[in-house]
């Protein structure tokens, strides 16, 4: 059991800069998230574009501000719970108990929710049959390669992902690429070379075809794929691998009893508590009349919030507001030496 | 002004008059149609506001940009008359313009 002040759902840039809040404050917290680093939308979906509107950064990349961020928090050691999505919260008495989905459980006085849009998850074939093969012959990513071994799988996608995996296996594995148009997003020297092994024999490409169903016992046997013109093909097929990239879900934030709207929580604007006490949304997932979806203004609730969770984490305690450039608590917070 | 035709999943059709300038995702949202999410708001960074136009519409858009179809490959079903609504902003020209919502987003 981790005991700890302040529980933050999403490591993106608006929880990490309210880790730094609590942290100035004399909070300690620790941070989930159900991606395997840092960062949330910042690194997933844009880490080389510029972001140009962060207040005094003239311009810094998605990962830029994500390592700066994670710089200004290394004084308070924040303990990170990477690859773990928050599935349970319950009350108990004045703390919250919450379970993750790999059993690591937490003992806090606040919950602040700094979600996004929700949790990335893999995007999945639209074809209901897939479902039944999924995680034994189907899967979204790869854990274990050496079950590939000497087998024929069958990859859809044409990013960076597919791409790669495709060229990877193509040494030990027979593999066919399959793909809904001649274009593709991934890196245009994976491109050249999925070709090259296509003239070579050594990779078998489908391009302007789309899944049209999976058959098999217990296993896949057959994939039957369409082409645009309405062709269908049936490839013998042991595995199937789907790279569609990821899609952002609420999940379990829908079954804690908070008020949600159009996928969003709705907050207080005082200090971005939720309907339920105790528990705070920052960040995109809030919504209030006004609401800009900006990572300056996830700052800002950021910073309240922290302020917010201090009458939970201290009760018997009077926060009073300091500066930090004069402040000598949080001086020493910060490991400033002088 | 100009009228945008919705189908939505539940065979339902809303015809609405959406500003010009705005996108035709924000339309959408801004007047409760269902099934487009658009969780990224707008910057082509999901492919959550995904629709089908309507094929006699298909040459009267705006080109894709760089981008559009890389996300489309990430879209529920994509089709040849795929697009997102947050990259075809409501003119005159669009005037009359019929998309369908697919039934799902991801």
């Amino acid at each position: 059991m981790n005991k700890t002040d302040v529980l933050i759902i999403g490591a993106g840039p608006t929880g990490l800069f309210c880790a730094h809040q609590l942290g100035i404050i004399g909070l300690s917290c620790e941070i989930v998230d159900n991606l395997d680093k840092a960062g949330g939308q910042c690194i997933e979906l844009y880490p080389d574009k510029p972001i140009y509107d962060i207040p005094a950064v003239p311009e810094c990349t998605g990962e830029e501000l994500t390592n700066n961020l994670l710089q200004q928090i290394k004084p308070f050691n924040v303990n990170f719970h990477l690859n773990e999505r928050v599935e349970e919260l319950k009350k108990n008495q004045n703390r919250w108990h919450v379970k993750t989905s790999g059993g690591v459980e937490f003992d806090v006085a606040a919950i602040v929710i700094a979600g996004g849009v929700g949790s990335f998850e893999p995007r999945k074939f639209s074809v209901k049959e897939c479902e039944k093969f999924e995680g034994g012959s189907l899967f979204y990513s790869i854990k274990d390669k050496s079950i590939f071994k000497d087998k024929t799988i069958s990859i859809f996608g044409g990013g960076d992902s597919a791409l790669d995996w495709a060229i990877e296996l193509s040494n030990t594995s027979k593999i066919n690429l399959i793909h809904r148009r001649d274009g593709f997003s991934g890196a245009e020297s994976s491109v050249q070379k999925v070709k090259e092994l296509n003239e070579q024999g050594k990779l078998n490409l489908f391009t302007k075809y789309q899944m049209d169903s999976v058959s098999g016992d217990k296993q896949i046997e057959t994939v039957k794929i369409k082409h645009d013109e309405g062709e269908i093909k049936e490839i013998k097929s042991d595995y199937v691998l789907g790279f569609f990239g990821l899609i952002m879900q609420l999940g379990p934030i829908l079954d804690w009893g908070l008020n949600i709207n159009k996928k969003t929580v709705e907050v207080n604007t005082e200090n971005f508590e939720t309907n339920v006490s105790g528990i705070f949304a920052i960040g995109d997932i809030c919504s209030y009349p006004g609401k800009l979806k900006l990572i300056l203004s996830g700052f800002h609730e950021g910073a309240l919030a922290a302020r917010g969770c201090f009458k939970y984490a201290k009760p018997d305690e009077k926060l009073r507001f300091e500066f930090t450039t004069t402040s000598k608590a949080a001086q020493e917070r910060l490991g400033i030496k002088k | 002004m100009a009228k945008i035709t919705y189908h939505t999943h539940d065979n339902k059709t809303h015809t609405i008059d959406v500003q010009k300038g705005l996108t035709v995702m924000e339309g959408a949202v801004q007047n409760d149609i269902p099934g487009i999410d658009a969780d990224c708001g707008g910057g082509m960074a999901c492919a959550t506001c995904h629709v089908y136009v309507k094929e006699e519409w298909l040459d009267k858009l705006p080109a894709k940009e760089d981008g559009e179809e890389d996300m489309l490959d990430m879209a529920f079903e994509p089709k040849n008359n795929s697009r997102l609504s947050c990259q075809l902003i409501v003119s005159d020209e669009l005037d009359g313009l019929e998309v369908s919502i697919p039934s799902k987003q991801g």
